[in-house]
């Protein structure tokens, strides 16, 4: 899962600063894996430098003072390109998609478009595999049922959640 | 070069919209997966496309002809000619045996009936159905039963083969020998195969799918 474009994702609902990006990145996406400090910062600092955010003031408060990020025209680019691109199909895609359909309902953009684009993406693997499995022997058949079902697993979901978006932008917009 | 395309199809039974504007090509020889959940329209999109259902709107075209404007009677003689079925359940005639059901379409056709079992014989061979020749439908295991479906809707040399999900009733392995067989003897002979299936690993025998949600379709290019 990339971090970095997941912040970027959340930072398109306005500048936050770094301990509010890791709260609402765990509260959505961090339940077995919260986000340390450390990572929060290093990614932060990494965006900045590749100018996909900027610096937006500074908040002052009862400790260290805070500084605001703010995504930039290529911050939202990339974020955009990350949410077009398709997860390349592998038997576990852990929480990546599920981000990706947060982050578009979130900012407005078409959730069913990354959920198209991703089975779309698997169906082709699964072309490829049926072709080899076709072609092969017994080993190649056993070898390709096993990722085909996985596969298929994946694409169940993708269906399922589809199904579930008006649902889930509602609970989203929360 | 495209051989059947629908546009903008409409189609309501009572208040249900089943189609809302869909549309699809196909062109000759490809094998194309309608999926898409439960009631989303896409049986229903098939039936319009075979010419068994009229839509309230929109057009089905088959080469130059409009199947939404021609008689019942032309439609059927295309449907018999041009076309090849097979469906989830009840599609042989019980009283048959498998080698009659599978000359059933040439004999309608007029073709005398020992010609037309040697051709049925030679396609369940392909099909890997000939040891069934003599039997009833009910007296085969669920795959062969389909098979012999397959070896029926191919003997006429179909332009199209309209499969409903072919493979519903069937366990994953008689499912994947259905689909192998038949995609590979549609790609022998050219034919064109409408698939409609809502299980991913009977999709991936397609060349492409078509999604359809709500009664409207839409093409999903993949873009590698």
């Amino acid at each position: 899962m990339s971090i970095g474009h997941a912040l970027l994702g959340l930072l398109e609902g306005g500048p936050r600063h770094g301990y509010d990006l890791k709260r609402a990145y765990d509260e959505r996406f961090g339940h077995d894996r919260p986000l340390h400090y450390g990572q929060v910062y290093s990614t932060l600092s990494r965006l900045l430098k590749n100018g996909f955010v900027s610096e937006a003031g500074v908040e002052a408060g009862d400790g260290p003072e805070r500084k605001r990020y703010a995504i930039t025209d290529a911050g939202v680019t990339d974020v955009e390109r990350w949410l077009g691109t398709p997860e390349k199909p592998e038997p576990y895609l852990q929480n990546t998609l599920y981000a990706k359909v947060v982050l578009a309902l979130l900012s407005g953009r078409s959730a069913t478009e990354v959920l198209d684009t991703q089975r779309s993406a698997h169906l082709g693997t699964m072309r490829d595999l049926t072709r080899r499995k076709t072609d092969g022997d017994l080993a190649d058949q056993l070898i390709c049922d096993f990722a085909l079902f996985h596969l298929e697993a994946d694409l169940r979901w993708l269906e399922l959640t589809a199904a579930r978006l008006d649902k889930l932008a509602e609970e989203v917009a929360r | 070069m495209t051989l059947l395309t629908a546009e903008g199809l409409y189609k309501s039974f009572g208040k249900t919209n089943a189609l809302d504007g869909a549309g699809i090509s196909i062109r000759e020889g490809e094998v194309v997966a309608i999926m898409g959940p439960s009631g989303s329209g896409k049986s229903t999109l098939l039936h319009c496309l075979a010419g068994i259902l009229p839509p309230d709107s929109g057009t089905v075209t088959y080469r130059d002809r409009e199947l939404t404007t021609m008689n019942d009677g032309a439609r059927s003689e295309l449907r018999r000619t041009e076309f090849g079925f097979v469906f989830q359940f009840g599609q042989l005639v019980p009283e048959l045996t498998c080698l009659e059901n599978v000359a059933l379409p040439l004999r309608l056709s007029g073709m005398k009936r020992r010609d037309a079992e040697r051709a049925s014989k030679e396609w369940m061979a392909r099909l890997e159905v000939d040891t069934v020749a003599d039997q009833r439908p009910g007296e085969t295991s669920g795959g062969q039963g389909q098979r012999v479906a397959v070896a029926r809707a191919l003997v006429t040399s179909p332009k199209v083969v309209f499969a409903d999900e072919p493979t519903g009733a069937l366990d994953s392995l008689n499912g994947e020998r259905v689909m192998h067989l038949l995609t590979t003897a549609a790609r022998e002979t050219g034919a064109a195969v409408v698939l409609v299936t809502h299980e991913p690993r009977v999709a991936a025998y397609s060349d492409r799918e078509v999604v359809v949600r709500d009664g409207r379709s839409r093409d999903v290019e993949f873009v590698r």
